[in-house]
């Protein structure tokens, strides 16, 4: 029996030839193999999340799915130490039942992928790095990575980081594995910060007149120091009757006028300081005698789970971008959105969500090019059945894309993992 | 302190000193190259001053493109760089090299932009880490991370080596709070990272050069968020009869869900030195004494402090007092931002460490540290960064005597390891530098270590940028069984190592 068998027996394989390596030592083995074989294969979890990036073009199937379960949760220390594949609705269990939370509010792909919930794994989180609605207050899911493991291009096992917050010791691995697709590591284990979860929420809604007066409001919410943690724009787009349907009944709330633009704020901590934030935010925002709305904590929670997953636009058949730019030019950019391409703004005026309804990709390369000029970046997350990648679907200027090149060499010098999974050669 | 293993020196490049002066002179005004003896003397050290070193020369630049042909030229002619910021760094990541050039930052101190839309600050690495708050604070903006350098420490050197202070429990590290960098890597190949925008996409290389110690790029532009000042800010000051009851009413409020913006401990011997120091008013008779501020709106703060002083009061606390002022809140944190200068007047040298352990580890800590400064009869005080775990412990010694020097090196060794067996880091915020390079193989095996140095070699392959620094010499950690050293051939038998 050659070597090579004998290693990869031992890893059980199903009927689609996809290896299930159940612990750290066989991901090492199976990917110091496949080093040797220069045989690259592509690292999935549980799937909720793969149809985001490049198609990788690999002979070999590698799920992480088996390395899951809680290793070490301290609540009085803040932190919480998986395996890679832990689901995170699993985390989110455990850490409710302590009154604690993943402050980065992981989205939900799941409703734009099936239309159903699927968060998917910490490590399908971490290697894509897209937070929900609070991450302008509290940071994205990179800042809440405290440590990992995982095995490198090489088959070595490798770590970075601990478990405490302070720590600056050797270079911050942890940031770089951060969004970089399973391009760098195959992980098997992840420390994360955890937070306490804020007692109680409201959401107020203004209906604004214009679109500078929606910026105006982002503006004033974010420089205010009565913190709100989540402030969004949902636009009427009346030119599509499908689009208003769908977005009328996503946000079918007793205390919201839903068939009209409005802009949400989201208001967290106890209860007597939520009401004071939300009077002096009326105040600087100038709206005690403007028409607005209250959403209670009953509705002000299953608001904020519809927007972080994506819920106006499920099963989404067309091209999904995500666009973040500076919010000083969000006016500009949904000005030229309007009644042309259906979209939302989360992150208080950073984050653009666009679905693209176009076959051709002009039109993604055209915002593309806005999104460059406004100093921001776009990702296609999902695209159309007709895309044909002709146009890239991350963005990257040319001195990045040779760095990544270097640093993917570092990690993974046989191009082993995902190979094509971010750019072509990476 | 001691004995410091340096790379070997190259001698050609020595020999060349007057045709590199020279040649360096081209590429920046004359007067921004120093290279007499008396010039280069303010240059010899950082703020670990123990170390000392000549630098073949010092080169002053003015602008990123200076930056990039001073560096073009270096590599092409591989000579090591040691860039610099303000030289207030604390492990002696900027100590000089004597065949580098050291390539100061000092010039870049302008701040570029001021973009409230934003809540950005754009700015030249030189500039000072209070100096950007000072720019914003009149209309009610600050820049979160607060070293206690921050008067004289530069945003360049805080992006460097990831710099926190007292507030990071709540407002995170550099690393939390900049949106991009401007870089300029050995080669001369000039970078940008992020910008006003959240997270950029692809692989966070501004991540990865915060808190890399000047090994992978020089930092010639720094883009930092800047936060609302807070509507109210309150401290209390409470002393506890015991190491154990402040431990515990620390490790309390932090798991009963409170956030505070700063949380600091002191213990018995550091409360005596800095109200010498400084006359802060704090209680003398107490073991430990704990520092809470918290912050947000008026009736937030009110419902935050009635829970600590609930937690205090449960964990005995023999005494309790809230600032009712911004005056009196500052003079609350005066005795602690005097904690160093106190200890500095109490014996001829003091040594700082910086290690981090896991919050509920702090009293195991602390009468570890104890023991061992009863075991090497020197004396040390204490001061934590208690609400993320950040220890720094002072060893008071006297320099001139080498016995000392050495128990010194010795006792803040076996501190670290301490912090490191109780779950801990041997580097929470001063960054590893020259000073704590071999206790890497405490924390790291050789894959972990070797996949860093291959980051490093990616990055410079000829190993010109700030070598000696960070990663361990070879042979300590090869004694120590951590490093495999097959047939005595290392893995990268390119990099230079030493």
């Amino acid at each position: 029996m050659s070597t090579k068998i004998k290693i990869n027996s031992q890893i059980f394989q199903d009927s689609n030839n996809i290896y299930y390596p159940k612990d750290e030592t066989e991901v090492s083995d199976l990917i110091r193999e496949l080093y040797k074989q220069d045989s690259p294969t592509e690292i999935i979890g549980n799937n909720s999340k793969s149809f985001i990036g490049n198609k990788t073009q690999s002979a070999n199937t590698t799920s992480l799915s088996k390395i899951s379960g809680i290793i070490d949760y301290r609540p009085e220390e803040l932190y919480i130490k998986v395996k890679a594949c832990t689901p995170i609705n699993e985390i989110e269990q455990v850490l409710s039942e302590n009154n604690q939370e993943l402050a980065f509010e992981p989205i939900d792909f799941g409703y734009i992928k099936d239309g159903k919930s699927n968060k998917g794994t910490i490590a399908g989180y971490l290697s894509c790095n897209y937070a929900g609605s609070r991450r302008f207050k509290v940071g994205s899911v990179r800042d809440h990575v405290l440590g990992f493991k995982g095995v490198n291009g090489k088959g070595d096992i490798i770590k970075s980081g601990g478990t405490v917050v302070k720590n600056v010791t050797g270079y911050d691995l942890s940031k770089l594995i951060a969004g970089s697709f399973g391009t760098l590591v195959a992980l098997t284990e992840i420390t994360l910060k955890v937070l306490p979860k804020k007692d109680s929420s409201k959401t107020v809604i203004i209906y604004p007149n214009n679109f500078e007066q929606i910026y105006d409001f982002f503006n004033k919410l974010s420089s205010s120091s009565s913190e709100i943690s989540g402030a969004v724009f949902i636009p009427e787009q009346s030119n599509d009757k499908e689009f208003s349907v769908k977005r009328n009944n996503v946000f079918k709330f007793n205390d919201l006028k839903s068939k009209v633009s409005f802009v949400a704020f989201r208001v967290e901590g106890d209860k007597i300081s939520i009401e004071e934030k939300i009077n002096n935010l009326k105040k600087e925002l100038e709206l005690n005698n403007s028409d607005i709305s209250t959403l209670d904590v009953y509705q002000s929670e299953p608001f904020w789970k519809k927007i972080n997953n994506l819920e106006v636009f499920e099963k989404t058949e067309h091209n999904l971008i995500r666009m973040v730019i500076p919010p000083a030019n969000g006016s500009k950019l949904s000005k030229y959105l309007e009644n042309k391409h259906n979209y939302f703004i989360d992150w208080c005026g950073s984050l653009f969500w666009i679905e693209v309804n176009s076959k051709k990709e002009e039109k993604i390369k055209d915002l593309k090019k806005m999104a460059n000029d406004f100093g921001g970046y776009l990702t296609v997350i999902k695209t159309s059945s007709e895309y044909d990648y002709g146009e890239p679907i991350f963005t990257v200027d040319k001195v990045r894309l040779m760095i990544s090149e270097k640093v993917k060499q570092s990690f993974d010098p046989k191009r082993i993992l995902n190979p094509g999974k971010m750019y072509r050669g990476v | 302190m001691s004995e410091l293993a340096l790379p070997k020196i190259d001698n050609s490049i020595l020999n060349r000193k007057s045709e590199i002066v020279k040649n360096l002179s081209k590429l920046t005004d004359k007067e921004n190259v120093l290279s007499e003896a008396d010039e280069l003397r303010p240059y010899e050290t950082d703020a670990l001053s123990v170390y000392t070193q000549t630098p073949l020369a010092v080169v002053l630049p003015e602008n990123t493109e200076e930056v990039s042909e001073i560096l073009k030229y270096c590599h092409s002619e591989n000579i090591k760089v040691v860039p610099r910021g303000a030289g207030t760094g604390l492990s002696g990541g900027a100590l000089p090299l004597q065949d580098a050039i050291l390539l100061g930052l000092g010039k870049f101190n302008k701040i570029l932009e001021i973009d409230y839309e934003n809540k950005c600050v754009v700015t030249q690495p030189g500039v000072t880490n209070l100096g950007i708050t000072h720019a914003v604070q009149h209309k009610g903006f600050y820049y979160a991370p607060d070293p206690s350098s921050q008067l004289a420490c530069s945003i360049g050197g805080n992006v460097a080596e990831n710099s926190g202070g007292v507030h990071s429990l709540k407002y995170g590290t550099t690393t939390n709070n900049i949106l991009g960098v401007q870089m300029v890597m050995m080669d001369g190949t000039i970078c940008r990272f992020g910008g006003k925008s959240f997270d950029q996409e692809g692989y966070d290389l501004m991540g990865l050069i915060c808190g890399s110690e000047g090994l992978l790029g020089v930092v010639t532009e720094v883009t930092v968020k800047i936060l609302r000042t807070p509507e109210v800010v309150r401290a209390a000051l409470i002393g506890f009869p015991s190491i154990k009851e402040g431990g515990d009413a620390a490790s309390e409020i932090i798991s009963s869900g409170i956030v505070p913006a700063g949380m600091e401990i002191m213990d018995k011997a550091l409360i005596e030195a800095t109200d010498n120091f400084s006359k802060a008013g704090y209680p003398r008779d107490a073991e430990l004494l704990l520092i809470v501020e918290l912050d947000g709106t008026e009736s937030e703060v009110n419902e935050l402090i009635k829970k600590v002083e609930a937690i205090c009061k449960k964990n005995n606390c023999s005494s309790l007092k809230l600032s009712n002022s911004e005056k009196e809140r500052l003079s609350f944190w005066a005795g602690r931002k005097a904690a160093f200068p106190a200890c500095g007047a109490m014996a001829p040298d003091y040594y700082c460490m910086d290690g981090s352990i896991p919050r509920g580890k702090l009293a195991e800590a602390l009468l570890e540290i104890k023991k061992l400064s009863e075991k090497y009869e020197l004396p040390v005080a204490n001061c934590f960064h208690a609400g993320d775990g950040n220890l720094h412990p002072l060893i008071m010694f006297d320099g001139n005597d080498k016995e000392q020097l050495r128990k010194t090196e010795e006792f803040g060794s076996e501190i670290l390891k301490t912090c490191v067996r109780l779950g801990g880091v041997i580097t929470g915020e001063h960054g590893v530098g020259i000073e704590k390079r071999e206790l890497m193989c405490e924390m790291f095996n050789d894959n972990d270590i070797q996949q860093q140095l291959s980051i490093k070699k990616s990055l410079d392959e000829k190993n010109l940028l700030n070598p000696g620094k960070v990663y361990p010499i070879l042979r300590k950690c090869a004694e120590e069984g951590r490093v495999h050293v097959h047939k005595n051939k290392d893995k990268f038998p390119d990099l230079p190592r030493f």
